[in-house]
């Protein structure tokens, strides 16, 4: 695919990874805040081909890791309702929530259906007007337009037995959060390049300023990473905290105005809980006044829903990087990919998965 | 009809009026005279063959020389009709190929139908038509059968199982615990084409060059491959879990590593731009004519030329080695010369945005 | 997070007032909401994420960039490799 696979190409990875190697001085800690930057990273392989220069750190930018045990809770007692027809997207099929998981609901009777984009479920709620029709609104700032679009127009239409349960969440404040722990050992971020797609970059130039990390805008493939670690490292050495965009060609300053600005009327910023990490100020969206009748929470008296992470669960400290994943107590005991407790294991590519399926090829290929 | 032609269900007519009923009834599966007509009109033409006509209780077979094989397997793909293929030819591709997978040649297939009231009979009718023909194709019969139907609402329209019986000659060892490490592990066809098959219809995906189911029987370019026994170690078809669940499998039953190369996976563009739009790993995705091999590093090259001169394996390619080193699990060479460890799926693979 | 793929836009269109289109990502047509980029014309690569253009591709920085890869590498065979 154009402007894919050029991004792709061996020979230039390992020139790019050569060349990092080659200016590290020493081990420097770099996050990557986006998930799909993780999983980049680990499909790959890009973290081996940096060993010694480059210490990647998995941050918490994964919205189906990081939506709270209880929001999980609250969507699987939706859709158990008689009646309603709840639409996600795949990726939060096999999140589990406090006792069971959508796929499990699913099994019980419960209409639970996976869509690509939030236009497929209002598409839904107008085929099935008798019905009630919820959305499960995950995501960060890329998805958040598509959400909004899709409220939007269920509003101007009058598709009155649609709405959705709205978990949305925002990466400067986690970003902020992790730079003003304590115990923060990252030197330098790689922000979420579709995340700026749509926000522009200008928020981080006062983190910037304030904490004196680097920040470097990032695609996903292979070189765009690689350009992005180069820069971060090269920033780094000089001691010239930054921010800088290597993903040019799909992010600008300013970001995508007309999302923003449907952004800012159907949306408004709340504080939010994240899994593994607790509560952010001022770190997520939720439906405005105006759009607050399309607020499944609302329309089906879950707001109520209260539930504790397990007491188990570091995902937190790992989240930033404190932690490794073999150190946390319950790790490939009681939390395992297939039984996961929290966050950073749910996912394929958050950073305990990762640990527990590579750990144990490490440990086998040392033993023999 | 052949493989690749949309189903034309106006075209089809009843030989003979099924009591007027153009769907599924309760009584088809009722053993009275409405399950009769449908065996007579409908599967009996279908599968023509002189052990299904005796009519009987049980088939009466020949016993062949040589061990036998046994396989089951229930087909419940959705929608019924797909491009490159149906649910009649997968069941007997699906079973055939399991069959062929220890070495076997698969002689009998038997039939069973779970049918939904309403479902129409000219679907029926082409479902058995295209099951008769990749029967006749692959060189098995379909010598017993059983029909039954469920309320509407309970099914799915038509579920099909099918098994079979292959025999095995006395020479040949052929099963997924023997795969030594320095063993070269084959690939005979691009990987994910059913998969993304099915599920371009159910997610909307239109394609400028439609992607095609790979389902075919692999039982002949088995037969081909037996000239190498005992070389061939393994022999494996990665339907569900795709290529990645059948080579952890290998991994873990033979006790050893595999180590594959993502360059080196042929993988068709549309699937992979289809992979890439889902946010799918091609390895994880479902085929139904393909298989893996393991072989002795003596007869790979021998081996490919032999895959690569079949009908269904012209994009063959050696895709790895088997190793003494990360017992029981599949990794694989990235493109950009690092290393990634290739998990058995843990679900069922669904679109994902992140 | 955010799977994102960059498609070529073939065909615009309104649809009960949004402005949608249809894009072919690497083979594969699929139809996608543009309303957020008003400016985006037929044959203009698109980033597109849950069926929705988030960002217009700057082939122009595109090109730029992989030059720069190119050039990076021709510094390589000039002055040799020294690993």
């Amino acid at each position: 695919m154009k402007y894919l696979d050029e991004f792709r190409d061996g020979e230039t990875a390992q020139r790019l990874a050569r060349e990092i190697r080659q200016t590290a001085t020493r081990t420097w800690s770099i996050m990557e805040v986006c998930g799909g930057q993780t999983h980049s990273i680990v499909r790959n392989g890009l973290d081996q081909l940096l060993e010694g220069a480059v210490e990647m750190i998995h941050g918490p930018g994964c919205p189906v890791c990081v939506t709270p045990l209880e929001l999980i809770d609250k969507a699987l007692a939706i859709a158990s309702q008689p009646g309603v027809i709840f639409c996600s997207f795949g990726d939060m099929l096999r999140v589990p929530g406090s006792d069971k998981d959508l796929f499990r609901i699913k099994a019980e009777g419960g209409d639970i259906r996976v869509v690509y984009s939030p236009l497929d479920a209002l598409q839904i709620a107008r085929q099935n007007s008798e019905r009630q029709v919820v959305f499960f609104g995950i995501g960060f700032e890329t998805t958040a337009p598509a959400n909004a679009m899709a409220v939007h127009q269920a509003k101007q239409q009058g598709i009155a037995n649609f709405s959705m349960l709205v978990s949305h969440v925002l990466v400067p404040p986690a970003i902020e959060a992790i730079m003003s722990s304590p115990t923060c050992r990252v030197q330098a971020f790689l922000a979420a390049g579709h995340v700026c797609s749509v926000m522009g970059y200008w928020q981080y130039y006062p983190l910037v300023e304030r904490y004196r990390v680097p920040i470097v805008i990032t695609g996903f493939e292979p070189l765009d990473l690689l350009e992005g670690i180069r820069r971060a490292v090269h920033l780094l050495e000089a001691g010239t905290p930054q921010v800088d965009n290597a993903y040019e060609r799909a992010v600008c300053f300013e970001g995508n105005q007309p999302a923003q600005k449907l952004l800012s009327e159907v949306f408004e910023v709340a504080d939010r809980k994240w899994r593994g990490i607790g509560e952010i100020p001022r770190s997520g969206w939720r439906l405005s006044d105006p759009y607050r009748e399309f607020d499944a929470e609302q329309r089906f008296s879950v707001a109520n829903i209260t539930t504790k992470e397990s007491p188990l669960c570091h995902s937190g400290e790992v989240l930033q990087g404190n932690l490794k994943p073999n150190e946390c107590p319950g790790f490939g005991k009681e939390c395992t990919p297939r039984h996961p407790l929290g966050a950073t294991m749910v996912s394929t590519e958050g950073a305990c998965a990762a640990y527990y399926n590579y750990g144990r090829f490490v440990a086998v290929e040392s033993i023999h | 009809m052949s493989k690749h032609e949309k189903p034309d269900f106006s075209q089809w007519s009843c030989p003979l009026p099924l009591r007027d009923y153009p769907t599924i009834v309760i009584g088809h599966g009722g053993g009275g005279k409405l399950s009769g007509e449908l065996i007579e009109h409908i599967f009996v033409p279908a599968f023509r063959n002189t052990t299904l006509e005796v009519m009987a209780d049980s088939s009466v077979l020949h016993r062949p020389a040589g061990r036998l094989a046994f396989s089951t397997d229930s087909y419940v793909v959705q929608p019924l009709f797909f491009p490159g293929g149906s649910i009649g030819d997968l069941a007997v591709h699906g079973t055939v190929n399991d069959l062929s997978m220890s070495g076997a040649t698969p002689l009998y297939l038997s039939a069973g139908f779970i049918l939904e009231e309403g479902f129409p009979l000219a679907q029926l009718a082409a479902i058995v038509d295209r099951m008769g023909a990749a029967a006749r194709a692959a060189g098995v019969q379909i010598v017993t059968g059983d029909t039954k139907v469920v309320e509407k609402g309970h099914g799915d329209g038509c579920y099909i199982n099918t098994s079979g019986i292959g025999v095995i000659a006395d020479d040949i060892h052929i099963d997924p615990t023997r795969a030594r490490p320095g063993d070269v592990v084959l690939l005979s066809g691009t990987i994910g084409d059913h998969g993304m098959a099915i599920m371009s219809v159910r997610e909307g995906l239109e394609f400028e060059t439609i992607i095609e189911s790979d389902s075919a029987a692999l039982n002949g370019m088995v037969a081909s491959l037996l000239k190498f026994a005992p070389h061939v170690h393994v022999l494996r078809d990665p339907t569900r879990g795709g290529l990645a669940s059948s080579l952890n499998e290998i991994a873990a039953q033979s006790k050893v590593g595999i180590l594959i190369e993502d360059r080196k996976l042929p993988v068709l563009p549309d699937v992979q731009s289809a992979c890439e739009l889902l946010g799918m790993d091609p390895v994880y995705v479902p085929n139904e004519g393909k298989l893996v091999a393991i072989v002795d590093p003596s007869v790979a090259d021998a081996v490919l030329a032999t895959l690569r001169a079949h009908e269904y394996g012209k994009n063959a390619a050696i895709i790895g080695t088997v190793t003494g080193q990360h017992i029981g699990m599949l990794a694989a060479k990235t493109v950009v010369g690092g290393t990634r460890i290739i998990p058995m799926q843990i679900g069922e693979q669904i679109p994902r945005i992140c | 997070m955010c799977l994102a793929v960059p498609g070529q836009v073939k065909e615009i269109y309104g649809s009960m007032g949004t402005q949608m289109g249809r894009v072919n990502f690497g083979g594969i047509v699929k139809e996608v909401c543009l309303a957020y980029l008003p400016d985006i014309k037929v044959g203009d690569y698109t980033i597109v994420h849950v069926g929705f253009a988030i960002a217009k591709v700057d082939e122009e920085s595109a090109h730029r960039t992989l030059d720069a890869f190119r050039e990076m590498g021709l510094l390589d065979e000039e002055f040799g490799e020294p690993e």
